[in-house]
């Protein structure tokens, strides 16, 4: 548990390094995502041993989001008098996000072939 | 306990991170049970409940939310090494991936272009202007992205943050009804538009509903950091 811990902290850690370096702003975790991707391509051992504390950590995603949000009611009041247009705003617009999202992934999938046999598994 | 006693010993409990952790495990385990009594119905979304009860709570007891972060931080802290271990999901979905790279590329740009100009086209027809304008463009992307993002555009970071969260929750709860009224049933793109237009909290959602669902949504929130960082600002400036 300690080493997978060790691997998870240091990916991380290698990915803010990296992002003080890139020109455009990508968070460390997302880059130390993509270096941990890397690691489990290559070894084997490496997949074994993160495995179990991966699935740990993700098993309750959402909980990490609880102190953010708990944050964000604060500054509900500071929308001022632009609150509903920036609501309406937000939910409006990541709804038709999601529907072209999918639409589209869907739509290209079609026309390249790639349905991918899982389609429904 | 004498009530002098019960005040010490709550300006004791309070100032310490103890209780703070212990009220988050606590208000989460039980918007999770609600859930779970629900039928696992999306809009009693455990993140929102936990908010609410927590959100109370500081409230009534005029706690400061910074006290309460004391002790919320050691939870907060994991969100990085959570991003982290996405690569496990990824990792085991690797060949789905490889057979879906087209409708990947194609829906991380529109999904992308749709949230970003949407939001500010009806913000736009509200009369919102200037940094606050600035502050929407980039909400769809993971909350340090698009904070970085908003900084670079004359945006407000901590309003950025607010729509950033309010988005993900958002995202959380429509989703499956809309998918499911859309008629769509394949995971990979229920879960792709899911994580590219409501990040951490909607690939949250997605392993709810489905593994192969949750890996494509956490592939769409890894690819939309990269490319909101490049379409927001280039769709703003088409508003401004």
């Amino acid at each position: 548990m300690i080493h997978a811990l060790l691997v998870i902290l240091s990916c991380q850690l290698v990915g803010e390094v990296l992002a003080r370096l890139l020109p455009f702003p990508l968070p460390g975790p997302v880059i130390g995502m993509m270096t941990l991707l890397a690691g489990l391509a290559l070894s084997k051992r490496l997949l074994a041993l993160i495995r179990p504390a991966a699935q740990g950590v993700l098993a309750h995603l959402s909980l990490l989001f609880v102190p953010a949000g708990v944050g964000v009611i604060g500054h509900l009041a500071g929308l001022g008098g632009h609150a509903i247009g920036l609501l309406v705003a937000t939910v409006v617009s990541t709804a038709l996000a999601i529907a072209a999202g999918a639409w589209t992934f869907l739509l290209v999938a079609r026309l390249t072939g790639q349905q991918g046999a899982d389609g429904d598994d | 306990m004498a009530m002098t006693d019960l005040v010490s010993f709550w300006s004791y409990l309070s100032q310490g991170p103890l209780l703070w952790l212990t009220l988050t495990l606590a208000a989460y385990t039980l918007g999770d049970a609600l859930f779970r009594a629900s039928g696992r119905r999306p809009y009693v979304n455990s993140v929102m409940v936990a908010v609410a009860i927590l959100a109370a709570i500081l409230w009534l007891t005029a706690t400061p939310y910074a006290t309460y972060f004391e002790g919320a931080q050691f939870v907060h802290f994991l969100l990085g090494p959570a991003t982290v271990s996405l690569a496990l999901p990824l990792f085991d979905n690797l060949p789905r991936l490889r057979r879906s790279l087209l409708p990947v590329a194609a829906a991380i740009l529109v999904s992308s272009v749709v949230a970003s100009g949407s939001a500010l086209a009806i913000a736009v027809a509200f009369g919102i202007t200037g940094p606050e304008l600035a502050s929407l463009a980039p909400k769809s992307a993971t909350a340090p992205v698009a904070i970085g993002i908003a900084e670079s555009v004359g945006g407000l970071p901590t309003l950025t943050a607010v729509l950033v969260i309010f988005t993900g929750i958002t995202g959380a709860v429509i989703a499956t009804p809309l998918l499911n009224a859309m008629g769509i049933r394949d995971w990979r793109a229920r879960g792709f538009a899911v994580g590219a237009a409501a990040h951490g909290i909607g690939t949250a959602r997605a392993f709810q509903v489905h593994p192969v669902a949750g890996a494509f949504s956490a592939l769409a929130m890894a690819l939309n950091a990269i490319v909101a960082s490049f379409v927001a600002p280039l769709v703003l400036t088409l508003f401004r």
